[in-house]
């Protein structure tokens, strides 16, 4: 336990989550994928940390099981002191529900249902979330609320999913590759939405990208390799969003 | 609202043809079912009511002449609850609104008409008094067909005596609730009525005082029937016993009976085919929906959503179809059923024919489209609630990839690529393609079951009235009479060919089994009543043995070459074991022929015969009329042309209402069928069609592929349909089979090229409707969409 990379961030004091030693391994006919091979992690409250790493290193794996979305073959994920794990899928939904936001990729808005409704799916089923509007108002959307998804640009479609994602008022939020579909002009205007939300809100992120540049808004940027951390860096030298450029 | 119930409209609106088209094949079930349950409910309350409130009796006797005090000792049978003994005879009226004579059956009132059994419904006037003479009732039907009202007199031959008769009073029976002349195949209410008269003036004028000839009984609950019925003939032997019968076997009872049989089978099969198919099409709809909106139902999982709640989403699209159908269902099928109450008038005759619907009606038409289209989209949205959030954000994987029929067969080098994406298509998907070929070709064949039964009434009436009654006119005679009878007819104005016949009361007996009908015995000297096999050819009759229908044969399980033995019911009530030599072909009730010699013969009777068929110049046929109308001793004309026209008349009309519903269903089933399908492969390949417009090919070849793939399912459901609804007919014929009718089982070639058009003709309506949506195609959409 001594080498492991949890170990070397010792000043965090309060997980949020915890990984431990957690594979997952997929079954494709004759072939078994191990998409993650005993992976230890610890995501810390109020923190902004960036995952690295090439395609196909177990990424997007790793923050749906943190997030509740899928099961790890072995291993074990707590979210405080409780072992989610051991959750039945009833209960690993309300624990989506009430604690976790998520924004994915291809933005994933129900295509016939405005901005505001599409945050509103959210706000329908969660107790004290913020009205759509407000959630809208803080992406910078006010104006758009009755507007279609196909009516959007792409960084707008994203900055909707950000705003549906934190909208709850989620504990954290768990963004995998919001900005991979978007020019960085619209990319770093959906970070900076996602990057006041974390400072705001004070709500724990975790961000995957294949962008390096990025890296440089975290906290803690944990890089990924065949299925195994190869690294975690403590930004010491943190920067926000507007000032990237890639 | 919340937002995922905006979700669940807007999806229903941009898929409100299909939802339409569903949704009207479920309403045309729910009808079917609606109309016959609530139909079903109606009869027989209206029946029961009927029955009870007038005391219909439960065991029937008629019988020669049997003194009254025979009366204490049918009582004594055990079980017997009132006991009703009457007189009924032949009666011959000569209306002036017609030129043969009409007949019926005069029956005899008790004192006071309102005891005892098969009470009277009065419809007008009064019953007759005890003191003034010659007051009749007259049926209703009759009544009205000659417009005779209380206070009209009316000509009759009572016992070969003319009298005139006063009408008093207009009355419906338990008993003829559905009235048909023995022998005949249809009811004809200007030819033929029912009369009442009191019971002392009946005995004066029909020389039966301190007797009677008929008798009826209502029996104690839980009584056996067959017993009494024993005991009755026991007791009636000896006074020309006819042999009883129970209420099951009472003509009208029967006629009425066998219409509920009907409308049970039909509360059943029809609404089965219409939600089946609307079960189907709703699996198909909805489990595409639920493919195009895999990534949709991840997010809202990874957002908390819970499967059930996912479930309930998509249920609720069906459920809000199924709703909408069964309100419109409902009230179509109310609105059938009133409507068929009216057709039901026009053969039964009850005081009052009430439509009602009840509650439990409309609740199981809900609960059964409920639950069968629930069985429809059970595994796709078992599907639903069971993706796995973090997989369905992953593309869906491709259909694994199998080399089709086609390519093993190395036919996809020269079939041309358009046509090779069809059959891959339908190919991959062989359970969604075999249940869209067979929902067409269940369309098809309801067209033509619906048009069967037309060539089927058709042919029977070719049969009848062409083939097998050679004559033009039936003379009925009072009494079995010498046949000095006929050389009088034969010399009448106009008569060309005449030909004796001689009818006898049997009861035919082939081990345990035994029916009770009548012999027709036969010269076959002019040829005008024809006995035709199955195959056609005429039959002679032999010298000794008999002919039956093969209905009856049937019924005693007996065959050509066996023996049955005959106990005649009349005269000296002999008894005879005679062969069976041949069957025929016929389509109404159990008849039986032999030869009239031999009849004569076993009856010791020489020359004794009971009415004439006759060949008549048209010219001559007033004189006729007129000399048979002064024929006492003619109890009956039956015009064959009369006959057939009335029977053409009231099946035409009635077959011609319900054939628009029959064309109206099939057509739904089939647009609704081919639309959805077509539909889904639109959406389906939707990517695959922009594509090939993008690489330059024409609106018109990119349509081609999508309403190729329609005729190509067209064209193979087309046959299936026809095969499956000549099968369907076949059935049809079969389990209409009752001793009463039986549908000939035959279907002319119009009627599958005609079934072919309608579908086909659908399924280019439903193509137009789709094209429409492919020049819609927006081509940058669906590309830039990931699917
Ligand atoms: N459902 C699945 N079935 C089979 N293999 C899977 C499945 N999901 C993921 N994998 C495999 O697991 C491995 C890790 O996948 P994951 O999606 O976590 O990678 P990633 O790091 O997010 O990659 P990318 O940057 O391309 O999104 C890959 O090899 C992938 O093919
Ligand atoms: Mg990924």
């Amino acid at each position: 336990m001594d080498t492991s990379p949890v170990e070397k961030v010792a000043d965090r004091t309060q997980p949020v989550f915890s990984a431990r030693a957690i594979t997952k391994t997929y079954q494709v006919g004759e072939l078994e994928i191990h998409a993650l091979r005993g992976v230890n992690l610890d995501l810390f409250k109020g923190e902004f940390m960036v995952l690295l790493g090439p395609s196909g290193s177990g990424k997007s794996t790793l923050l749906n099981i943190l997030g509740g979305l899928d099961v790890p073959t072995a291993g074990q994920v707590n979210y405080l002191d409780h072992n989610l794990t051991a959750y039945s899928d009833s209960a690993m939904t309300l624990f989506r529900r009430e604690h976790v936001g998520f924004v994915f990729q291809f933005y994933n808005l129900i295509p016939n249902l405005t901005a505001r409704e599409n945050v509103a799916l959210i706000t329908d089923i969660t107790q004290d979330p913020m009205s759509p509007d407000e959630a809208l108002e803080i992406v910078g959307l006010r104006d758009r609320i009755n507007h279609f998804p196909a009516q959007l640009s792409g960084g707008e479609q994203q900055r909707v999913a950000v705003a549906r994602a934190i909208a709850k008022r989620p504990d954290v939020l768990l963004c995998d590759e919001p900005t991979g579909a978007l020019d960085s002009t619209t990319g770093i205007i959906v970070l900076e939405a996602i990057e006041r939300v974390n400072r705001q809100l004070g709500t724990t992120t975790a961000v995957i990208t294949h962008n390096a540049a990025i890296a440089n808004m975290a906290d803690r940027v944990v890089s990924m390799s065949g299925g195994e951390i190869a690294e975690i860096h403590i930004n010491q030298n943190k920067r926000p969003a507007h000032e990237i450029t890639w | 609202m919340k937002a995922i119930h905006i979700k669940l409209f807007r999806d229903i609106a941009s898929l409100k043809g299909q939802a339409a088209a569903i949704g009207l094949v479920m309403a045309c079930g729910v009808a079917t079912f609606v109309m016959s349950l609530s139909l079903l409910d109606s009869l027989n309350g209206t029946l029961n009511t009927y029955y009870e409130q007038n005391r219909f009796a439960q065991v029937f006797a008629h019988l020669k002449r049997a003194p009254l005090n025979l009366n204490e000792r049918i009582a004594q049978i055990p079980g017997v609850a009132h006991v009703q003994t009457r007189i009924v005879e032949r009666i011959t009226l000569d209306m002036p609104d017609l030129r043969e004579p009409a007949s019926g059956q005069i029956i005899s009132l008790p004192p006071n008409p309102r005891e005892g059994l098969n009470l009277l419904y009065l419809r007008a006037g009064r019953f007759p008094s005890g003191t003034r003479s010659r007051e009749i009732m007259v049926s209703q039907r009759f009544a009205h067909s000659h417009r005779l009202e209380p206070g009209d007199s009316v000509q009759a031959i009572m016992n070969g005596r003319l009298e005139t008769l006063r009408v008093v009073g207009i009355a419906l029976s338990p008993e003829y609730i559905y009235l048909i002349s023995p022998g005949s195949i249809f009811p004809d209410n200007k030819r033929y009525g029912i009369f009442w008269m009191a019971r002392h003036e009946m005995e004066a004028a029909f020389d039966m005082k301190g007797a009677f000839n008929d008798v009826t009984l209502s029996l104690m609950p839980g009584t056996n029937e067959s017993e009494v019925i024993t005991r009755l003939d026991q007791l009636t032997e000896h006074y020309g016993g006819l042999g009883a019968y129970q209420r099951d076997d009472q003509l009208s009872h029967k006629f009425v009976a066998n219409e509920i049989h009907g409308l049970r089978g039909m509360t059943i099969i029809v609404p089965i085919i219409f939600l089946g198919v609307a079960a189907f099409l709703l699996n198909i709809v909805i489990a595409r929906i639920i493919s195009t909106q895999r990534e949709q139902i991840a997010v809202l999982k990874a957002m908390g959503y819970r499967n059930i709640e996912i479930g309930l989403h998509f249920y609720s699209f069906v459920m809000l179809i199924t709703i909408l159908a069964v309100i419109a269902g409902s009230l179509f099928g109310a609105w059938m059923g009133r409507s068929m109450t009216v057709l039901y008038t026009e053969y039964f005759d009850f005081p009052s024919l009430q439509y009602t619907l009840k509650p439990h009606v409309l609740l199981l038409g809900f609960l059964v489209s409920t639950a069968s289209a629930s069985l429809g989209v059970a595994h796709a949205l078992r599907v639903a609630m069971r993706l796995p959030p973090a997989e369905a954000m992953r593309p869906q994987p491709p259909l694994s990839f199998r080399p089709t029929i086609l390519e093993r067969l190395g036919l996809h080098r020269i079939v041309p690529p358009p046509i090779r994406m069809i059959l891959r298509q339908l190919e991959r998907q062989p359970i969604k393609t075999g249940l869209s070929i067979l929902g067409i070709a269940l369309a098809t064949a309801i067209l033509v079951v619906g048009s069967f039964t037309q060539d089927a009434v058709d042919y029977f009436l070719d049969l009848q009235f062409n083939r097998i009654q050679q004559y033009d006119i039936d003379v009925v005679l009072a009494e079995q009479t010498n046949d000095t009878a006929l050389s009088t007819i034969r010399h009448m104005p106009g008569v060309l060919a005449i030909e004796p016949y001689r009818s006898l009361a049997v009861r035919l007996r082939s081990g345990h089994i035994d029916r009770r009908t009548g012999v027709l015995g036969l010269t076959q000297s002019d040829g005008l009543f024809q006995l035709l096999s199955m195959d056609g050819r005429s039959i002679t009759l032999p010298e000794n043995g008999i002919i039956l229908s093969t209905r009856l044969a049937e019924e005693l399980h007996v065959r050509a070459g066996d023996s049955v033995t005959i106990d005649v019911l009349e005269g000296r009530r002999p008894s005879l074991s005679v062969q069976v030599s041949g069957l025929i072909n016929d389509f109404s009730g159990l008849s039986a022929y032999m030869n009239l010699n031999r009849i004569n013969k076993l009856m010791r009777q020489q020359h004794t015969i009971g009415g004439a068929f006759l060949l008549v110049d048209p010219a001559y046929v007033d004189a006729l009329y007129e000399e048979l109308h002064n024929t006492p001793r003619v109890a009956a004309v039956n015009v064959k042309s009369a006959t057939e026209e009335n029977f053409r008349k009231t099946i035409a009309r009635n077959l011609g209402l319900v054939r628009p519903f029959l064309i109206g269903f099939s057509v739904i089933i089939a647009f609704s069928v081919i639309y959805n399908s077509a539909r889904i492969s639109l959406s389906e390949r939707s990517r695959d069609l922009a594509t090939l417009r993008v690489l330059g090919f024409t609106r018109r070849e990119v349509s081609m592929i999508q309403l190729g793939e329609l005729a190509i399912l067209t064209t193979i459901a087309i046959p299936i349909g026809l095969a499956l609804g000549h099968y369907l007919s076949w059935l049809t014929s079969k389990s209409s089979e009752s001793e009463l009718v039986r549908i000939p089982f035959i279907i002319e070639p119009s009627t599958f090229v005609q079934a072919a058009v309608i579908v086909a003709l659908a399924s280019v309506v439903s193509g137009l409707v789709v094209g429409r949506h492919l020049d819609k195609l927006d081509l940058i959409s669906v590309l830039k969409s990931r699917e």
